[in-house]
């Protein structure tokens, strides 16, 4: 066996680019962030075109497009988005405030999270839209039975995530706030809900999703009005880019109101790297 | 109130901190850990006194009981109270004890608010806190920002800007590297010259322990007991590098060292 031949040195030199840099970055103004987006939507628009795909299901994207504009004009559109934000966003507030009061009071306070712990327990895993013909049955047809499930979807995901913030809470800041003398409140105020900020954040996250699916699973089958409406709609119609126009919509507003949390849990929460 | 200690006839002083036979015990039956057994210690007022031990050995724990953080299951405690308008204790603790969610300000003003203490007071004490421990350039910084030496700024401040009458420290410098620790221990020692509070300090490292008190109490391992305590013989204002050049200074290390190794090495022997 002979040895391996010795390669000739190199200077290898180590240094970041700005490109290396910038790489785990997701910065709004970044062009990139467009490029997924804009190629799938030329390529299908070709596709579609050149007759690649059955447009009766996959309509090109100018269709959709025309669509959107006609829905746009009539005012429709507005009507069916104004409808699924009101009851998502009124569902989202009232959930997630009172999720993450009940929330904070479970990880304050031992004796109620062992009292009421087993019953959140067992009413989390129900799908929040199953519940929904009880809530119909209650309330009867109108927005207050749709708002509410959207309520009760959100609420868990904040007790949840809000009382395990609360619960690890690094003891040596209960510790100094001891030692300086914090009352109660102030132990409230100034450690207990700083700590759970980014639980309750994380929380604020998943509800959102989930008030989105359940409003849209709710219009499906008891609305005359809304995104989840117009999908539905679209289908019984078989008008394929109807049903895009509400597809897209309900991802617009998802990722504005995921942005628009961002953009709150920032100011918010100043302190997360 | 009692003027500056004079160091060496603290024993015809009241003592400021008394402990008589203190014991903590975890569980209970077969499954009982006794953290410290009988602990009994004078520190006189104004004095800094140093605790070194083994690791596990309940220094921390006694730190903590003096701290009034946990309770002593035996024994005796006696801390005197001159002053009503200031707290009795405050605790620097060991690393990460800043609130990141609040600005080096916010943390350093932490305990005057919790007073209750006028805005206009609080703002004078902080700025001059933050001025003496060299953060002013950082004030309205969060915790993340800053490096480990400096969020051990922020607690020093946080604790001294409340102006205890004593001051208990647990191992502060303990997670800092080499040169971080030697800069602080400086600027810890002429900060506690300039205002001489009673100080319990408790450390592992047997440098830190000398450089900066007056007496230093050794403790056994677990179950910790005072073994012996020593006197620090160098004179105040102390210069932190020219005592370490003096031959008493090598001596009382090695002294304290023998007895530590003759601990660790009984108990691994037992064991």
């Amino acid at each position: 066996m002979s040895m391996p031949e010795p390669s000739n040195p190199k200077r290898i030199v180590l240094t970041p680019s700005a490109k290396e840099q910038k790489r785990n970055q997701l910065d709004p103004s970044n062009p990139v962030l467009l490029l997924s987006p804009a190629l799938i939507l030329i390529v299908w628009e070709l596709v579609a075109q050149l007759g690649l795909i059955d447009v009766r299901f996959f309509p090109a994207p100018s269709t959709v497009a025309h669509t959107f504009w006609q829905e746009v004009k009539s005012g429709m559109w507005f009507y069916h988005v104004r409808m699924t934000l009101m009851r998502v966003l009124v569902g989202f507030t009232v959930g997630a405030f009172a999720g993450i009061l009940a929330g904070v009071i479970m990880g304050l306070s031992s004796f109620v999270r062992v009292a009421v712990y087993p019953l959140i327990a067992a009413i989390y895993p129900v799908p929040k839209v199953a519940i929904f013909p009880l809530v119909l049955l209650i309330l009867g047809i109108g927005e207050a039975s749709k708002i509410t499930t959207v309520i009760a979807s959100c609420f868990f995901f904040l007790a949840i995530s809000a009382m395990s913030g609360v619960l690890n809470i690094p003891n040596v800041y209960k510790d100094v706030g001891k030692n300086f003398g914090a009352s109660r409140a102030a132990f409230i105020t100034t450690i207990a809900l700083p700590a759970a900020m980014p639980a309750i954040f994380s929380g604020l996250r998943l509800a959102l999703g989930a008030a989105f699916l359940v409003d849209v699973s709710i219009e499906f089958v008891s609305a005359q009005e809304g995104i989840g409406w117009l999908i539905w709609h679209s289908w019984e119609l078989f008008s394929l880019p109807l049903m895009f126009v509400g597809l897209l919509t309900v991802s617009f507003l998802g990722l504005l109101l995921t942005f628009s949390l961002d953009f709150v849990e920032e100011k918010l929460v100043p302190w997360r790297t | 109130m009692s003027g500056p200690a004079t160091f060496g006839d603290y024993g015809s002083m009241n003592s400021k901190i008394s402990a008589v036979s203190v014991s903590k015990t975890y569980g209970s039956g077969d499954r009982k850990v006794v953290a410290i057994g009988d602990v009994s210690l004078e520190v006189p007022d104004g004095q800094f006194l140093s605790i070194v031990g083994p690791s596990g050995c309940g220094k921390s724990t006694f730190l903590r009981i003096l701290a009034g953080l946990e309770v002593h299951t035996a024994g005796h405690i006696e801390i005197m109270r001159e002053r009503e308008d200031v707290p009795l204790l405050n605790v620097v603790f060991q690393e990460q004890s800043a609130f990141p969610w609040f600005t080096v300000r916010q943390n350093v003003g932490y305990g005057l608010r919790m007073r209750g203490m006028p805005p206009a007071e609080i703002k004078e004490k902080v700025d001059y806190w933050i001025a003496a421990v060299g953060l002013t350039d950082f004030e309205q910084s969060y915790p993340h920002q800053l490096s480990g030496g400096m969020k051990q700024r922020v607690s020093i401040a946080r604790a001294l800007a409340n102006d205890p009458e004593v001051l208990l420290m647990d191992e502060p410098f303990a997670a800092l590297d080499a040169l971080t620790k030697t800069v602080l221990q400086d600027e810890l020692l002429s900060l506690w010259e300039q205002n001489r509070k009673t100080v319990v300090y408790v450390t592992h490292s047997l440098d830190e322990a000398v450089t900066l008190s007056d007496r230093i109490a050794v403790m056994s391992a677990r179950p910790g007991r005072i073994r012996q305590i020593f006197e620090v013989p160098f004179e105040r204002r102390r210069d932190a590098h020219e005592i370490k050049k003096d031959p008493r200074y090598g001596e009382l290390v090695e002294m304290i060292w023998s007895i530590l190794h003759e601990e660790v090495v009984t108990t691994t022997k037992v064991q």
